[in-house]
């Protein structure tokens, strides 16, 4: 079956492969372009390891049509970070403890991200609201949301 | 197993390329058919898309409200126009999912999704689908009645009478987890009332049947009385009637027949 020729932006940089239809965009990132931050968790929209930003949006790899991020923006975790710098994000989850096995760790991230570029001050709640479409296993959630609030009361998240 | 991709700019090609080939599915946010081809379901082998701007297009304006049937979650919640559905579609995933999932895709997924559809039974919607032969207006019930043989029709768009007031629209989902879950039943009613009395009650139920239903009997027990702590009772205690919930991971079929009279007093009496 021939394969269709896919162009878009990967954090900041464009890419351009060739997808098998029906291809998800976690696939396509982890096999073709070798980012290997967004994670397969469960391959339903159950568990949100795989969440990266679409144009700034955040959306489920696994459940996203490869070929229907043409011409688009995709941002992962591998593109957060600034050179040999954490971001805020990041350095807070490490101080807060936010991280055990790490396996959700990227989802929760991109959500915390596009929480924090729409909201630089969330509540709680909102918080809570952000990360609820991401599943960890290891933490109870609660490092987790005090490190999402650290990182908005201390480092502002870049735009 | 690889599939072929199908992208039209029209509805019309779309929907002829869907009615053709039975192995044929549309593609709307993915919420469902990625899933599927995720797990492997070789019944699929084509998936059929479409990029009329028409799907994505909210209509307030007139008596009608008219949602495209690519509407979002996060649209309907960004809308202030439509701030009695807000309560349904924050009920629903979490923000990735709301991001992607389309309020047409909804009418399609099965027990224990599909709350947006559970809402829009309450506001006797009207399904524009097209199909091979042309487009038509199917009401909601008639839809989901036939829903297993509608794969291989488009759906449009979803509409329904703007309520006239914000008020009358009720809905509650019960699930086990917190803010986000597959719900253990889901309770919609549009509640109008004339002078003191309610005229035209409907009451919709998710998880209590293979598709959404409409709750008849407690519906018999609203119309035409003033909603007191009696009407209510006898609403209530009508719940479970003509329903045939399923056992399944989240709760078992006793457990909902036992709880959809509890959960309907609470809608109608405004408890939290």
């Amino acid at each position: 079956m021939a394969k269709t020729p896919l162009q878009f932006r990967h954090n900041g940089r464009e890419v351009a492969i060739f997808v098998d239809g029906g291809t998800n965009l976690l696939v396509a990132l982890r096999e073709l372009i070798g980012d290997m931050t967004p994670k397969f968790g469960c391959g339903q929209g159950g568990c949100g390891t795989c969440s990266v930003l679409i144009d700034g949006e955040l959306h489920l790899s696994c459940l996203t049509l490869a070929e229907t991020v043409t011409g688009r923006s995709v941002e992962t975790l591998d593109g957060i970070k600034d050179g040999p710098n954490l971001h805020p994000l990041q350095r807070a989850f490490a101080d807060n403890f936010a991280a055990q096995c790490g396996y959700c760790t990227p989802g929760m991230l991109m959500a915390a991200k596009a929480l924090l570029d729409r909201n630089p001050s969330p509540s709680r709640d909102e918080v809570v609201e952000a990360i609820s479409g991401n599943i960890c296993r290891c933490t109870g959630y609660e490092p987790i949301i005090n490190a999402v609030l650290a990182a908005a009361s201390g480092g502002r998240a870049r735009a | 197993m690889p599939v072929t991709v199908k992208t039209f700019t029209s509805t019309n090609e779309a929907a002829a390329a869907l009615s053709s080939d039975r192995s044929a599915r549309y593609l709307g946010g993915g919420t469902l058919v990625m899933r599927a081809l995720n797990e492997g379901d070789i019944s699929i082998s084509t998936v059929v898309r479409a990029s009329d701007h028409a799907l994505t297009r909210i209509d307030t304006g007139g008596s009608r409200i008219t949602l495209g049937a690519g509407v979002t979650y996060a649209r309907i919640l960004a809308d202030r126009d439509l701030g009695f559905l807000h309560a349904p579609a924050r009920s629903i995933g979490g923000p990735a999912v709301r991001n992607m999932g389309t309020v047409g895709g909804n009418l399609f997924a099965p027990n224990p999704y599909g709350d947006f559809t559970v809402a829009m039974l309450a506001l006797d919607a009207v399904v524009s689908v097209q199909g091979g032969l042309g487009s038509r207006e199917v009401p909601i019930e008639e839809f989901l009645q036939s829903r297993d043989r509608q794969a291989g029709t488009l759906v449009l768009a979803i509409s329904f009478a703007k309520p006239g007031n914000a008020e009358a629209f009720r809905y509650r989902k019960i699930a086990r987890i917190k803010p986000k879950g597959g719900a253990v039943i889901t309770l919609a009613a549009y509640l109008p009332v004339n002078g003191s009395r309610i005229v035209g009650a409907r009451v919709a139920l998710g998880s209590m049947a293979p598709t959404p239903i409409r709750a008849r009997a407690a519906e018999r027990a609203l119309e035409g009385r003033s909603l007191d702590a009696s009407t209510i009772d006898a609403a209530a205690a009508a719940a479970v009637e003509g329903t045939s919930p399923s056992d399944s991971a989240i709760a078992s079929a006793w457990y909902r027949r036992e709880i959809v009279s509890v959960h309907l007093k609470r809608l109608l009496s405004g408890q939290e």
